[in-house]
């Protein structure tokens, strides 16, 4: 039975390009036999996520200055803008990792619990003295003592491709795999949002592909609602249903993509828009 | 004369013990050297026997003191003087170390205090704790305490203060209480760091006992030398000399043992 789930992984080292999307359709309708198409918005488990005129200072300087915005349930947002812009404070917000200066944020109608949000940061931030199963149970939060929580670890780690590696320390990892095991953190609690502090950005070029095409198959895989920080407008491109542009603390766009998935790399329609999106970055006059 | 007979028994063991560990023995191959070495020039006439005797004649008096169990006995009352020492500075210092790393309000009443004293040479109030306690057990334990403590301190509160942010920050979004923090991340990033505090206070623990045993003290190896002086018995100072070796060898060991166990996650310690 498990053997029939398991589905092959394109890992850090092999980025051969097999369509991960197929495969992660293949698997959830396994798991869920009634399910033959992609489920509809209505079926995600994704939590909506709603921002109203949120501010936040340090001291003197503030960072956003009045940010409003709607998330529906389920929807992979991706949020670039320059160094200092305000895109990682906006992310840590989200994440309740600061406290904002004004303005509200909220999950819905239902209270979210903290097992439901989850963090990606770009470093793995794995604890060196546990084991990867270890290190993957910790994301299970409060429910890290109840029964099955090292079944629910396990089935993690299979699922970003590492299940082989559960009894190893993080320090004889790449540097890709401790990000997949992070993933696996995040994951493992079932979350219903998960935030991305430029996971990837730490990584090299391959491995990125590779960990980019992993992302939008849990995502689609797990239906949770996705906001990616990133500084590569390609990789915000490829993955995200919408871009939201950052600049001086406010969103300057809001750009959806409504290009069929599985994307394919380095086609026209993804550049033109790359382009265009480098383009209000970088300012007017240097657009091409 | 059954004595010296021994000793070509001990040889044979030796070689023997080679065979099946032959890696871990190679670490002792100089200290035996040097022992031959010396055995030989003793043999030669080399070095005058008043001035350093043969190793022969100080497994002599190794054996002798062993058989009528005067050996033992101040290995042991010295062995017991160290730990108990080193449990009650050792789990202060800790204690404090903790509390001063987890608690801007603990660090800020104590820290200062104990930087000064700590720059007082503990073995400088050897007349004042004489003063106090006498030369009784609980002068040598006060000095021995005293000495331990700041190693483990300072160690332990180093360890704790540089503890990886981001993995703090870690544990408190994926819903860790105060005290699994502590378990899970804090108190194991401290470890390495507590480790080479508690390598420290063993080597201080046997120097400040030795030389406490040294100037006052009725029992223990320290006492032994010492008597051992007044009678001209120069083998039974270089005996005495040679065990310290040993236990200090010793002690460093048993560290290591609870270094690789504990730290087993460390690249550096999983290695071997």
């Amino acid at each position: 039975m498990q053997q029939a789930l398991r589905i092959p992984v394109s890992g850090a080292e092999a980025i051969d390009g097999t369509d991960l999307i197929g495969h992660a359709e293949a698997f959830r309708n396994a798991r869920k036999p009634s399910l033959t198409a992609p489920p509809a918005k209505s079926e995600t488990r994704g939590l909506p996520l709603v921002i109203r005129d949120l501010r936040k200072a340090f001291g003197d300087n503030e960072v956003l200055r009045g940010i409003d915005l709607e998330i529906p349930a389920g929807q992979f947002v991706a949020i670039v803008g320059q160094s200092g812009c305000g895109k990682s404070t906006l992310l840590r917000l989200i994440a309740g990792l600061d406290k904002p200066t004004s303005g509200t944020i909220s999950f819905g109608e239902t209270a979210a619990r903290p097992e439901d949000i989850r963090v990606m940061f770009q470093e793995p931030r794995l604890l060196p003295w546990a084991r990867v199963l270890g290190n993957v149970e910790v994301g299970l939060g409060r429910e890290r003592k109840a029964a099955g929580a090292h079944e629910r670890a396990r089935q993690a780690l299979e699922e970003v491709g590492l299940a082989e590696k559960r009894d190893q320390w993080p320090a004889v990892l790449s540097g890709g795999q401790k990000q997949r095991v992070a993933l696996a953190r995040a994951l493992v609690s079932g979350p219903r949002l998960l935030a991305f502090d430029e996971p990837l950005g730490a990584l090299d070029a391959l491995t990125r592909i590779a960990m980019q095409r992993l992302l939008e198959r849990v995502w689609a895989d797990q239906t949770f609602t996705a906001i990616l920080v990133t500084h590569d407008v390609a990789e915000a491109v490829a993955l995200a249903d919408r871009v939201l542009v950052i600049e001086d603390g406010r969103i300057a766009e809001d750009i959806s993509v409504d290009l069929p998935r599985p994307r394919q790399r380095g086609s026209a329609e993804l550049a033109a828009l790359e382009g265009s999106i480098l383009g209000q970055l970088l300012g007017p006059g240097t657009a091409g | 004369m059954s004595l010296i007979d021994s000793f070509p028994k001990v040889g044979n063991k030796v070689r023997k013990l080679t065979v099946p560990r032959a890696d871990g023995l190679i670490p002792w191959l100089v200290p035996l050297a040097i022992i031959l070495i010396w055995q030989a020039a003793s043999i030669a006439g080399l070095v005058s026997p008043r001035v350093l005797p043969a190793p022969s004649d100080v497994a002599r008096a190794g054996w002798k003191l062993l058989w009528s169990g005067e050996l033992g006995r101040n290995i042991w009352v010295s062995f017991w003087r160290a730990s108990i020492g080193f449990l009650i500075g050792g789990g202060i210092g800790f204690a404090f170390g903790l509390a001063n790393g987890l608690s801007q309000l603990s660090a800020k009443l104590t820290d200062t205090t104990l930087q000064m004293i700590r720059n007082v040479p503990h073995l400088a109030l050897i007349p004042l704790v004489i003063l106090w306690f006498g030369i009784d057990e609980s002068a040598k334990l006060f000095l021995v305490a005293l000495g331990v403590f700041f190693p483990v301190y300072l160690n332990t509160l180093h360890g704790i203060r540089t503890v990886d942010t981001q993995l703090i920050e870690m544990g408190r979004v994926y819903g860790m209480t105060d005290g699994e923090l502590f378990r899970r991340v804090i108190f194991p990033g401290a470890l390495p760091s507590i480790f080479v505090g508690l390598r420290f206070a063993l080597g201080i623990m046997w120097l400040t006992l030795i030389v406490a045993e040294t100037i006052a003290a009725s029992s223990g190896l320290g006492y032994m030398a010492m008597q051992a002086r007044e009678f001209m018995q120069i083998d039974v100072v270089v005996l005495s000399i040679l065990i310290y070796a040993l236990l200090g060898k010793v002690a460093d060991s048993a560290s290591r043992v609870l270094e690789r166990l504990t730290l087993s996650w460390h690249p550096a310690f999983s290695k071997q």
